[in-house]
């Protein structure tokens, strides 16, 4: 046998489908592990059903988990896909228009049998009729294959099957010249109780590989060398884990116990899990009754003392938004992490938006100013955390923080921070008296602190500083109850004033050339697409700018400053506009939007062509 | 001497002071703003005058209420206090009661914060067993939005929002605290200063949540909603005390008693000298008896209304496991590292 041709690339977007129970979101993520250890650089799109288990080999059942790699710096899991591996006719015929002519297609026969063509309305085989004549189509019996590997194992039938994507990932390691020792290292762990699954998955992902090497169906192998990256050590991590993360290492730079509150719901969830793992670092997790619970156990935390926090998504919000209000009114430091997914009402769950935007900012009674910070990728949720954190705790003040499903579950590597270069927060508890007369010394709990307005958090357990605080008005100073016209409108704005006068950092622009008359604006996860159609619009000749938001209450300083300086703004959002309407009535400049709500991050080519199509009407 | 020793183990780890205290100590400068006559005055004196007996520090006492008249109470405490909204401060107390151990947690609530907007954070309050103090306010009506009935109204009340009689039958506190796996259950009566001590006393020295139901007169909306137990002409028949050991009688002569009923599986009136008179066991494992007990009371007069301690029995509290669980998660992977979590699971390194 002669050495097979190996040909390099400089990225690759692959899509593994399949039914929801055939395991492709694990395969995805075992891809991506060797991926990012191999150093290319990285971004990956899940995309799973709400239904656990939709029907067996239905449209709605299929599941899917998109990987773009590179070798060099990379913003978007691409848009189309150049390999997608079909596990069953369902998974082809849910993903085929995504597929560019030309793009190969590795499909798993064994699935493609007459009752399941015609369970997804296929009258004849696809893999046969020629129709799938301007793709490069591997027709490979993957289950088959991969039961005849595991025959000296002693599994049924039914368990033997269950290991074909293993199969699958064995065979497109060996494509891309990935290594598998990091799988055989994880499902030795998995499975390390059960040792039947744990040998059957290690000999299907090697009987994949070796098909791949030995076989005359697959003649190349692409190479695609690491991303030249800076020095640093790296991980691949999604958004919820770097939420997580972020929150634990807020806990840790403020000396404050963490209080996570929270009620399941997708694709918030995951925080939860994850933050119930870390209960070595102090931190104790609650799972409520409702989320109205949650975030009230997380606000009496607070009270308390804790870093208090709650996770959930826009069904959620809507849920604690008296409580907000009622930590506006309070003054206490709070953290509402809401990972955005489609709606109205129960919505997409499992898909991605940014239209709670407005309901941060406003869904509640009255004016209950919160401030708002937006992570702009997967990893920048880590820091996003910090940044909530560091709000909530300065400002004595709830603060949101808007992910969304695609920054959840999306993932890219991460230039792991040295933990000793972090922020500090500091907690400054009240401990004494703050108001001094001739005759005594009081604790007063919203006497302020001029620079910042915050009022003093004196926890319980502290002597002499006992105080009542709650949802009445306050007088301005002593606390007390007050109904007072002049004292409540004088609240009123105070609060507002302090939230305007948070500290944020200059919004920066990008633009390389100094001449671009358009800028593209974003905020949260938009800003890879975003940046990605840049790109092609300035290798297409185009000097375009662009400005990401990171911090949408108070925005930036600068913001005005650099909306006027364009002579147009092009603001594309997963909603109808609502940063527009922000920005339009605060500033007075006409935005451009350009909104879609699918329940998918947007695609750098139709990016790329509205903002060339803006640009070439200045 | 610990608290546990001092038979209070609800007030473990609660730091204690040993200068006397004093009502006034424990009444803040605020101007107290119920109606006159209101039962909440009483009560607010009952606590006020207990709680130096238990010789905490009072910084570290903190009173949580939800909205409604009885609400405003933690504004008249000289104790850390929050005033939150409507049906929520189970919750809240539990996120600060289960984060801080070395507080004594209250919670003041009404019929309707309790049993109507926020019938779920109780259910769930007692259940997970949080180690606080629940004083629900029942005066079987709101009095704060003027006169509605309330979820412990007798059906057919008639209300401003109800012209032509309530239509749902009443909620028993009592029955679903029980059925809510509540492990410490009383029923005190505002105007009874001697009992309704005994009871917060006892309430506060259980570890755990102890759920109070406080009959409580609304003087301007519901006036007169217990006499029956309070007239010294009515109450004795009506009444029934119930003290842990004793046989459960009643009447000025003790001419009732309680006893089984051997065809169905509740209580029933009989002759105080009646042999199967039942002995009340607040700490029978089984809450079924207690539960019969609860039923007794006649939901439209309150004819046959057992008093004191319906239940009080040890199970672990939520706040207690959640630490324990912590602590163990420090001793047996060492504490939080930082760095290490970071750099878990795979990565790469760059030069
Ligand atoms: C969300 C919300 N809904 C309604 C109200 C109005 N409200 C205030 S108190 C109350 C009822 C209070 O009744 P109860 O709990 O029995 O207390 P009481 O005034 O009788 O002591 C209602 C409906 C409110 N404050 N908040
Ligand atoms: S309305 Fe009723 S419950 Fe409220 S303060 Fe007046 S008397 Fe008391
Ligand atoms: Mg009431």
């Amino acid at each position: 046998m002669t050495a097979k041709e190996v040909r390099e690339l400089d990225r690759v977007v692959i899509r593994f489908a399949g039914d929801s129970g055939d395991g492709m979101q694990l395969t995805g993520d075992r891809f991506t592990a060797e991926t990012a250890s191999f150093g290319n650089d990285l971004s990956t799109l899940p995309n799973f059903p709400a239904e656990i288990r939709a029907p067996a080999g239905t449209l709605p059942g299929v599941s899917s988990f998109q990987l773009h790699f590179a070798d060099h710096d990379i913003l978007t899991p691409g848009d189309a896909p150049d390999v997608l591996v079909a596990m069953n006719p369902a998974a082809l015929k849910a993903n085929l228009a995504d597929l560019p002519k030309g793009a190969t297609i590795i499909a798993d026969t064994a699935e493609f049998t007459s009752r399941a063509l015609k369970k997804v309305g296929y009258t004849s085989n696809p893999l046969e009729d020629g129709s799938l004549a301007s793709y490069k189509v591997h027709a490979v019996d993957l289950t088959g294959m991969t039961m005849k590997a595991l025959e000296p194992f002693g599994l049924s039938r039914k368990e033997a099957s269950r290991s074909k994507n293993m199969f699958a990932l064995g065979l497109l390691s060996w494509m891309y010249g990935r290594s598998i020792d990091g799988t055989v290292t994880f499902l030795q762990s998995k499975f390390a109780t059960k040792a039947a699954i744990r040998d059957a998955n290690i000999s299907a992902v090697k009987a994949g590989w070796n098909y791949g090497e030995t076989t005359e169906d697959f003649a190349v192998s692409y190479q695609i060398k690491p991303a030249p990256t800076p020095p640093g050590t790296y991980r691949n991590i999604t958004g919820n884990t770097a939420l997580s993360y972020g929150l634990v290492a807020a806990s840790r730079q403020s000396s404050l116990p963490l209080f996570l509150g929270s009620y399941p719901i997708t694709p918030a969830s995951d925080i939860l899990h994850e933050m119930s793992k870390h209960k070595k670092f102090g931190v104790r997790t609650f799972q409520a009754e409702d989320e109205i619970a949650g975030v009230g156990a997380a606000l009496g935390a607070s009270f308390g003392g804790s870093l208090g926090v709650t996770t959930t998504s826009g069904p959620g919000v809507a849920l604690k938004s008296e409580t907000v209000g009622l930590a506006v009114a309070l003054e206490l430091p709070l953290i509402i992490v809401d990972v955005q997914r489609g709606g109205p009402s129960t919505g997409l769950p499992t898909k991605t938006e940014q239209a709670d935007l407005l309901q941060a900012m406003f869904g509640r009674n009255s004016e209950a100013p919160t401030p708002i910070v937006a992570p702009a990728s997967p990893a920048d949720c880590f820091e996003m955390a910090l940044e909530a954190a560091r709000i909530a705790v300065t400002y004595r003040t709830p603060v949101f923080l808007l992910s969304d499903g695609y920054l959840a579950n999306g993932s890219e590597p991460w230039a792991i921070p040295d933990v000793e270069t972090l922020p500090t927060i500091d907690p400054g508890f009240a401990t004494e008296p703050n108001h001094h007369s001739d005759d005594s010394a009081e604790f007063w709990p919203y006497l302020r602190d001029p620079q910042t307005l915050a009022r003093p958090w004196a926890i319980p357990g502290t002597a002499g500083l006992e105080h009542r605080v709650g949802g009445l008005e306050k007088a301005d100073g002593t606390g007390n109850v007050s109904y007072d016209p002049t004292n409540h409108d004088y609240m009123v704005r105070t609060r507002q004033a302090k939230v305007d006068g948070v500290d944020v950092p200059d919004l920066e622009v990008d633009d390389p050339t100094g001449d671009a008359r358009l800028l593209v604006l974003g905020w949260g996860s938009t800003y890879g697409p975003i940046g990605a159609g840049v790109r092609r619009a300035r290798r297409a000749g185009h000097s375009v700018a662009q400005a990401h938001l990171r911090y949408l209450n108070p925005l930036p300083a600068n913001t005005g400053e650099i909306l006027h300086r364009y002579e147009r703004v092009l603001l594309p959002e997963m909603n109808l506009g609502q940063l527009a309407m922000l920005l339009r009535a605060r500033y007075l400049i006409d935005i451009i939007g350009y909104n879609q709500v699918r329940g998918l991050p947007f695609k750098a080519e139709e990016l790329a062509d509205i903002i060339m199509k803006e640009d070439d009407q200045l | 001497m610990t608290a546990t020793e001092l038979g209070m183990p609800g007030l473990d780890g609660v730091p204690t002071t040993d200068v006397a205290q004093t009502k006034k100590e424990f009444s803040s400068d605020q101007e107290v703003r119920w109606c006159p006559g209101c039962g909440d005055y009483a009560v607010l004196a009952a606590v006020q005058g207990f709680l130096p007996d238990l010789g905490l520090a009072r910084e570290n006492i903190v009173f949580i209420s939800g909205i409604g008249c009885a609400a405003r109470f933690p504004y008249y405490m000289n104790t850390y206090g929050l005033h939150s909204i409507h049906g929520r401060a189970p919750a809240i107390a539990t996120g600060l009661a289960a984060s801080r151990p070395d507080l004594s947690v209250w919670v003041v609530t009404g019929d309707g914060d309790a049993l109507s907007i926020g019938g779920n954070h109780l259910m769930h309050a007692l259940r997970r067993n949080v180690n606080m103090t629940i004083l629900l306010f029942n005066n079987r009506i709101y009095g704060l939005t003027k006169g509605q009935y309330s979820p412990t109204s007798e059906q057919g009340k008639i209300t401003k929002s109800t012209p032509m009689g309530s239509l749902d039958a009443p909620f028993n506190p009592i029955s679903l605290a029980l059925g809510a796996e509540a492990t410490f259950v009383a029923r005190t009566i505002d105007s009874d200063r001697a009992h309704l001590t005994s009871v917060l006393h006892a309430a506060a020295a259980h570890r755990g949540t102890s759920l109070v139901e406080i009959y409580q007169n609304c003087n301007i909306f519901n006036d007169g909603a217990f006499e029956i137990l309070k007239n010294r002409d009515t109450r004795e028949e009506v009444l029934i005390r119930l003290e842990h050991g004793e046989p459960v009688r009643f009447g000025a002569n003790a001419e009732h008693g309680i006893r089984r009923n051997p065809n169905t599986a509740g209580l029933e009136v009989c002759g105080g000298d009646d042999p199967a008179v039942v002995v009340h066991d607040a700490q029978a494992p089984d809450p079924s008896r207690a539960f019969a007990l609860s039923r007794l009371a006649d939901p439209g007069t309150l004819a046959r209304t057992p008093i004191g301690i319906f239940r009080q029995v040890e199970r672990p509290t939520y706040g207690d496991l959640m630490n324990d669980q912590v602590d163990q998660a420090v001793a047996t992977q060492g504490p939080g590292d930082l760095a290490g979590l970071l750099h878990g699971g795979d990565t790469w390194t760059v030069e």
